[in-house]
Parts: C-alpha cells; structure tokens; sequence
C-alpha cells in the first residue's frame, strides 16, 4: 500500500465516485497525514460521495477556510508590525497562495508565516517583530548560534498573544548548501500583492519550491510541496522558468520537480532512477496514514543533512544533538 | 493494521487499528451493544502502535496516534491499552471535531433537559454524571458534550465512562459487574475501571436535549453553592472548549445564547451522596 491512491484522487477526482467504505477510509487517513485534506476536499467538488464522507470533506474545507484567514492575518500583523522600515517583504509558500488566490492555495494547509527580506535587513526585521510582540522559540543556545551562523532563516520566532510562527527568511537555502540561488534577484522582481507585501515572480515561486523540495529537507510533507510546484507551473512560461532556474543554479532540481509533478499529479513523464527513487520515498505512507519504508525514511533524513553541511562539521552537528538526547523519528 | 474495530459513539465514528489483539478485545466487549457501523466511512482513524523498534514485543507499549496526534505524548503499557484506545479517540475529538462546540464537560438529560457539568479534571464531574446515569437520568456522557451550533441543543458522547480511583468502589456498589471493564490499575492518573453506561444511554445517543443547568462542581469542601457571573461562565467555558477559537465566529455565536440563557451555578461538596441530593435540589430549583 502506498500513497498512489491519493495522488490518483487528486489528479482525477473524478475516479472517487468508485470507492468502497475501505478505500474511503485510507483515501481519508492518507489525505489528513499528508496535510492534503482540504485540498482533496476542493478537488472533489460536489461529486457524488457517500453519506458519510461528505461531512468529513466540508469539514476540510471549512478548516481551509481558516486556515486562509489565519494565515492572511498573520500577514497583515507581520506587515504592520515592519511597516517603518522600508523593507520589502516577500510572502513565501502558502501564505503567498492564499493571498494572491493561486490555485496552489486551495484547500492548502498553512503553517508557519514565511517571509523573506533583504539580507542585510535581518536586523531591523528582527528587532521590529521582537517589539511587536514575537518572541524566540528556542531556548538553547547551540540552535540559536547555529541558525544565525549556518541557516537561510532567522531562529523560529513566536508571537506570544496568537501563538503563531513566522519563520524570516533571508535567503533560498541554507548557507552551506550546495547550491547558492539569488535570493537579492527573487527580491528585486518579486510582484506586489498588496501597498505593503510582495510575492515572487511566477517562476521564482517555482525556483524557491523545488529547491525547497528537493535541495533541502528530507521530503517531510513532499506530497503537499509537490501539488504546490504542479500547480504553480501554470503560470510560468517555460522559457523564461529555465533561463531563471538556470541562473539561481537550480535547473536539475527545477526539471526533476517537473518531471515528479507530471508523473503525479499530470499527465506522465519518463522517469530517471533518482526520480524513482524520489518518488517512492513521496509516496511512502498507508492507508492507516502511517509512514512506511522506515530505510528509505531515514536515507533520505540522513540526506538531509549531507545536503546541508559538509561531513566533519555534519558529525560535530548530530554528536552535540546527540549528547542533547535528540533521536532521529 | 494487523488488528482493528469500528465504532459509533454519539455522531463521532472511530476505526480503530491495533498492533496488538488485546486492545480490540477489550473495545470489542465493552462496546458490544453499540452500533456497529457496518461497511462505513469512519470520522477518524486512531492508530495504537509499538512505540520504538521493539515495543511490540518487548515489555511492550503503545503509542496512540492517529488523524490527529500529540508528537510529545506519553507512551502507555500494554496492560492499559483500553485506557489507551479511549485516549486515542478523545485526542481524535479534541483536536479534530468541528461540527458541535465541544465542552470538556459531562451531561445528564432528564424530560427533555440537560445538565451540563464542567470542571477540571478531579472535580467530580465524571462521577456525578455516572451516579446521576444510575439514578434515574440518562447519561449523555462523562467526557464531552457537545453543543449543536445552530439549534444550541446538547448532543450525547456517552462513551464508556472512566472512573478513576475512590469512584471506581462507588460505582461498582451501584451498577451491575457485567457492565464493569478490567481493573487497570497504576496508570498515570491511577486506578481506572470503565463502566458501560445504561443501555438506554446507547440506545438513545444521537438524541439532543435543550440545556437547563450548568454545573461548575468541586469535590472534598464544605458543601457550598455559588452564583457565577456570566462573565465568568463564558471564560470558563471556552477554557473548557478544545474547538472553540478553530470554530471563529460561530463558536461564539453558539457560545454566547448558552451563557445567556442556562442558569449556572458552582457547588462544592465533600461526599457523592450529598451532591447527588445537592444536583436534585438545584434541578427542582432552577431548571
């Protein structure tokens, strides 16, 4: 059993109309552990599903719903809050769907803000949202010392009255990835949303996702990153995606993620052996919403960290969070 | 998973997957006068699984998860895996239930009205609901109550009810052995025996009734009765509630003719005896 089932229901919802009560249950389970329930629930529209299904979809929605509204108020208190300072802030991943009304953002789970700001802005970002009332979440010296040395991203902070997080990106990956894409030029060509917050462009929305997908992380989530990139691919020209990939040094990783959606979530595609391998670890979840091929698991988490620091600073890395007594999942 | 049950309890419908046969069993015997929902869609899926490599085996203990799952929480020993599996469905209630405003809170329903009973946990309130079910009102739960968002009814949760340490003997002196679940003794919040309510409370559990009393009960005090501000009563409850702010506005919109409309009270008392003549009293008085 793997998550086919759920992909299948996403490209063609059509094809859920013939699922049994068991099939009906997995689809479910698979669909809330891979924070794609919402997003299933507005693929399937109004077809018909049995009695008892349909609560459980308008549930999901009515979850996206707020999701949204969440998301885009935590925006708003994020805008407010760096209003002085004459800094453009760039809305990333799902908080940016929701707002600009991409398809992408339908149905979509939101987590954390994600913004992302001009490096040498950090500062003053930061003290602006510490002022208005965001606060750090970790307490440990050797994470906070090791995100403002090594990481894209300010330490997560959290606003202590809603209880949200906003993560302040200043560039695309971490600093001691591989690859080293020009977070100052998705800056410089970002769109505006609304007087006070941008967006990437269309194909730096793609650049930013695959790269997030499939240059970092261990693919936690992959399922919902890659419906984002599938949907995203809408709207950009494919010229310009490819002279844009290319120059943030992401163009494997832009064709890898095309090549995934369409064989998902599209039409089909020829698939190289990493793609497979890529693809099986995406679709590595049952029908009781439980994660399976725990090796291929824990290669890819082991990956994560290769991809992210090179070996005698990666062993220093796992030894200190080891002596912290952090284990693997 | 290796072994599994569905289960309808109020509008709620589990399927609940097992790595170990004795869980099941458990759930088997003690909801066997439920309705079993027979080829159906379940609201949520609960997972009991081995909670490292070897657990499954060795001194094993579970894990519950499911839907919706706490990463931090507390694995639990095989020999309390009923315990273990009502855990699982509340978590799935608590962080998912969307469709009434969900009350930690018990209730009672008699001619058509209920009582609801909030309060922490310790508080008496699963007890006074359990003797109250024994004595002549109909149990509409012990945990949850769930308020309808449009029509402000009350509707039924009567899962098994989780008696806990003195109330285990009290209980046991009033309902039948055959309804009484195993001994579990020396979990996390110590002795814990299940009781299957009346079956009247099963047979009628997707039966609302209009709210006529809230209760804040306290047990081991000098009886006492207190009049609660509505204030007080509105920030109580929506401390009591698990879905309250997921639910926006018409949370509040359900919340507030509660408050407004059903009289309230705080009772202390140092025995159930006491409380249980203290609930009538108030009943014949205010409802």
């Amino acid at each position: 059993m793997s998550a086919r089932l759920l992909v299948r229901a996403l490209r063609d919802p059509d094809g859920v109309t013939a699922l049994d009560a068991r099939g009906w249950n997995d689809l479910i389970a698979m669909a809330r552990a891979e924070r794609l329930i919402g997003t299933l629930a507005l693929r399937i529209e109004d077809r018909p599903v049995p009695e008892a299904v349909r609560p459980i979809l308008s549930d999901a929605r009515l979850e996206a719903e707020r999701e949204a509204r969440q998301a885009l108020w935590e925006a708003d208190r994020a805008a407010e809050a760096l209003a002085g300072l004459d800094v453009p802030v760039v809305l990333l991943k799902g908080t940016a769907y929701a707002a600009a009304g991409l398809r992408a953002g339908q149905g979509r789970f939101i987590g954390d803000l994600d913004i992302l700001v001009p490096r040498e802005a950090i500062g003053q970002v930061e003290h602006a949202l510490l002022r208005a009332g965001w606060e750090w979440v970790k307490d440990d010296p050797y994470d906070d010392a090791y995100y403002r040395q090594w990481m894209h991203e300010l330490p997560p902070m959290i606003h202590a009255g809603r209880d949200r997080m906003i993560d302040v990106h200043h560039t695309v990956l971490p600093l001691t990835a591989r690859q080293t894409p020009d977070a100052g030029a998705m800056i410089a060509e970002a769109v505006p949303i609304t007087n006070e917050l941008y967006m990437l462009s269309p194909e730096d929305r793609v650049c930013h996702a695959a790269a997030h997908l499939l240059a970092d992380g261990d693919l936690a989530g992959g399922l919902r990153n890659l419906w984002d990139i599938h949907c995203l691919f809408d709207e950009v020209d494919a010229d310009a995606l490819k002279a844009r990939a290319a120059r943030h040094g992401l163009a494997a990783h832009v064709g890898q993620a095309r090549r995934l959606a369409a064989a998902l979530y599209g039409e089909g595609a020829r698939l190289t052996v990493w793609d497979r391998i890529v693809a099986a670890r995406l679709l590595a979840r049952d029908g009781w919403g439980r994660e399976r091929r725990k090796l291929l698991r824990f290669a890819f988490y082991l990956r994560s960290h290769w991809l992210r620091m090179p070996l005698a600073m990666l062993a220093r890395h796992l030894f200190t969070k080891w002596r912290k007594g952090h284990r693997p999942a | 998973m290796k072994h599994a049950l569905s289960l309808k309890i109020g509008p709620a419908s589990f399927r609940i997957g097992s790595a170990w046969r004795q869980p099941v069993e458990a759930l088997a015997r003690l909801y066997a006068d439920y309705p079993t929902p027979v080829d159906e869609v379940a609201d949520f899926t609960v997972r009991l699984e081995p909670a490292g490599l070897f657990r499954r085996w060795f001194r094993p203990s579970i894990y519950i998860t499911g839907d919706h799952g706490l990463a931090d929480a507390a694995p639990m020993s095989l020999a309390h895996g009923l315990l273990a599996a009502e855990m699982g469905m509340n978590l799935q209630m608590a962080l998912g239930w969307r469709r009434h405003l969900l009350l930690h809170a018990s209730s009672v329903e008699k001619d058509g009205r209920a009582l609801v009973m909030t309060g922490e946990s310790g508080s008496g309130k699963s007890t006074l609901a359990a003797q109250l079910g024994e004595r002549g009102w109909r149990l509409m739960g012990d945990e949850f109550a769930l308020l309808d968002l449009a029509t402000g009814a009350v509707f039924p949760f009567p899962r098994l009810v989780s008696l806990k340490n003195g109330a285990i003997d009290v209980l046991a002196a009033e309902a039948s052995p055959a309804r009484m679940g195993p001994l579990l003794a020396g979990t996390a919040k110590g002795d814990i025996r299940h009781l299957i309510p009346r079956s009247e409370a099963v047979g009628r559990m997707g039966e609302g009734a209009l709210p006529a009393l809230l209760l804040f009960p306290r047990f081991g005090h000098e009886a006492d009765i207190r009049t609660v501000g509505q204030g007080e009563v509105f920030m109580r409850l929506t401390q009591a509630s698990t879905n309250y702010v997921a639910l926006g506005e018409p949370g509040f919109a359900a919340l507030t003719p509660f408050v407004k409309n059903v009289p309230a009270r705080a009772i202390d008392f140092p025995s159930g005896d006491d409380a249980v003549a203290l609930v009538e009293r108030l009943w014949e008085e205010l409802a």
